[in-house]
């Protein structure tokens, strides 16, 4: 009875270590050693705050000013926007700024998913029936030109939506590009 | 010569016999059209705006050609000359044509003036299809599967319990019987006097010497450890507010990580995507119809989807913004403390580093956790290990050279770059 005694406090121990080990919450982040410089005290990135009205610190940057790096864009979302962009919006690249590499890479990752990496409007997204009906570039009712393009990446059409905070403006002209090279590798 | 004519004749009754049937066969299929062809037609070109069932950018279609037909009196003449140029259609005043134009909110559909009679007959005849009730037996397949994968575990668990009751039960049987035997036999067990255990133990120095050493030894080892993952969050795994699966995103859907991580390219911080960046495919997709499991079913990854459309303020059945937009609180896992400095696009864009070698395989979790302890010496391993990528950057091409001839080395590291300096990444 002795040893049965003993075997039941042994286990008992073993049970409360167990417990005690595998108690750590996977969900809650761990003790930190001195919290004080851990946490930032200057804005975060995607910090709350009170120092805005809505409590977040992404904010849009104020109406009637241009963020650096930024330029105003003079097509409305709109319809006649649209048509406008197509007639008259040129590129603010020429030829040897545009790094199509560069532009391929962008391209696989923004636009390929749905358009394609050959832009014929077969891509992942399609193939697995997620998202349908994306047009070939080639498309002759469509008949996209540079402003076109820039017009769509900007503000997006019918249920595509933009990509103007993806893609900054030398980026997106880049994409540009890469789509007219597409779209005359299509049209060969 | 009469023989001639007889052949010519019949010639020609063949011929017209074949344009008889020709025109008979064209005719049964532009009443009826092929749904199945439709339907790859339909995917191709009208899938972007129109869903059967749903409004999207333009109306729902199923049934169209029946809907137009008894409301509004519109024959099939009306559709094809619609498909192939509504915009004329709305400039030659068509009342209905013109309603319609304006409830989308003015939005023009692209001309398909390549689309023949049998194409468009070929999309109505889908669009005519009865909507197939949702499948009940592939819930059943499912819920069936996620069984039997339980019941398998349960099985090999209960299996092994029972197995242990049956061996102790045995052995104490065998233990009963064997003293039964004795006592019938008038055999006297040997009654072994015994010390307790623990007097035994406290008699013998040498065993106490060594239990405390490693006693000690143990503790240190132990306090050692705990010590040493404070501030470690290693398998952090936070739930969120919106439950966002990367399995389903990166592994099965093959997005790449900066689509929604864009500013990892050109910034300190990788960046949540804002909900644009979800609505940019979810205007689309608006339930799930992947895999699902017995955790996390069709109809949880639907209320996920409705989560984000509130956040978003997108109202699904209007298919417009109502400017009613929430913020998300997700909880941030991989966090540095604030004396350390890292730049995303310095490991992204400069170095070229996969993201998963710092975040692990994201793409098959289904709840992300951390992966990587983020300690110091997990840095300087790699900085240590890892070699600069030096192709293509003819500018430094020279400084690289030289620096590699004064280490005597054929590739430089990150560290050999200055990465273990100090300064480099606590200022």
């Amino acid at each position: 009875m002795n040893h049965m005694k003993s075997l039941i406090k042994i286990s008992v121990i073993f049970v409360v270590l167990i417990t005690m080990t595998s108690c750590r919450k996977d969900t809650a982040p761990n003790y930190q050693f001195m919290p004080n410089m851990y946490a930032p005290i200057s804005y975060e990135t995607y910090g709350e705050s009170t120092a805005f009205a809505n409590g977040v610190e992404a904010q849009l940057s104020a109406e009637g000013t241009i963020s650096r790096g930024h330029s105003l864009f003079e097509y409305e979302n709109s319809i006649e926007g649209y048509a406008l962009a197509k007639e008259n919006l040129k590129s603010s690249l020429d030829s040897t700024q545009v790094n199509l590499d560069n532009a391929k890479i962008l391209y696989d990752i923004y636009c390929g998913i749905c358009h394609g990496v050959k832009g014929d409007g077969q891509g992942n997204l399609v193939k697995r029936e997620k998202i349908l009906g994306i047009p070939r570039y080639d498309d002759p009712a469509r008949a996209i030109n540079e402003g076109s393009i820039y017009h769509t990446i900007y503000y997006g059409k019918n249920a595509m939506g933009s990509y103007a905070n993806l893609l900054n403006e030398k980026e997106r002209w880049e994409v540009v590009s890469y789509v007219l090279k597409l779209k005359a590798d299509l049209e060969k | 010569m009469r023989q001639v004519i007889h052949c010519k004749l019949s010639t020609d009754l063949l011929c017209l016999g074949l344009i008889i049937l020709l025109a008979f066969s064209t005719s049964l299929s532009a009443q009826e059209g092929d749904p199945a062809t439709g339907k790859t037609l339909f995917n191709a070109n009208c899938a972007a705006c129109h869903q059967l069932d749903k409004k999207m950018t333009g109306p729902a279609l199923r049934d169209v050609e029946a809907r137009l037909a008894n409301d509004q009196g519109l024959d099939k003449a009306w559709i094809y000359a619609w498909i192939r140029n509504s915009a004329g259609v709305i400039k030659s005043g068509d009342a209905y044509g013109n309603k319609i134009f304006n409830e989308y909110g003015g939005t023009a559909m692209t001309a398909f003036p390549q689309l023949s009679d049998q194409d468009i007959n070929n999309i109505l005849a889908y669009t005519a299809e009865v909507k197939a009730e949702p499948v009940a037996q592939a819930v059943e397949s499912a819920t069936n599967t996620a069984e039997t994968s339980g019941i398998s575990n349960e099985l090999i668990l209960g299996a092994l319990a029972i197995l242990f009751v049956l061996l102790a039960a045995g052995l104490y049987l065998v233990n009963k019987t064997l003293r039964r035997f004795a006592a019938a036999k008038d055999i006297d067990l040997p009654e072994t006097k015994r010390i307790s255990i623990w007097k035994a133990f406290v008699q013998n120095q040498f065993l106490v010497l060594v239990t405390a050493i490693f006693l000690l030894l143990a503790s240190a080892y132990f306090v050692y450890g705990y010590l040493m993952q404070i501030g470690v969050d290693q398998g952090y795994q936070p739930i969120q507010p919106i439950h966002f699966s990367h399995k389903i995103h990166t592994g099965d859907n093959a997005i790449d990580c900066k689509y929604c991580h864009s500013s990892a390219r050109v910034s300190k911080t990788s960046g949540i995507p804002s909900l644009n960046v979800c609505m940019n495919c979810h205007k689309s997709i608006y339930e799930y119809k992947g895999e699902t499991s017995v955790e996390f079913t069709k109809e949880f990854y639907d209320g996920e989807i409705k989560k984000l459309y509130a956040a978003a303020g997108w109202d699904d059945t209007a298919q417009q913004y109502t400017g009613d937009s929430q913020p998300v609180k997700w909880v941030r896992i991989h966090n540095l403390p604030d004396f350390v400095y890292f730049n995303h696009s310095q490991h992204v864009s400069v170095a070229g580093v996969e993201c998963q070698t710092c975040h692990g395989p994201v793409e098959t979790m289904e709840v992300v956790s951390q992966f990587a302890p983020l300690t110091m010496g997990w840095c300087i391993d790699c900085h240590r290990t890892t070699n600069v990528k030096v192709e293509g950057n003819a500018y430094y091409t020279k400084i690289h050279e030289e620096l590699s001839k004064k280490y005597g080395v054929d590739k430089l590291t990150a560290a050999q770059m200055g990465g273990l300096e100090c300064g480099k990444c606590h200022y």
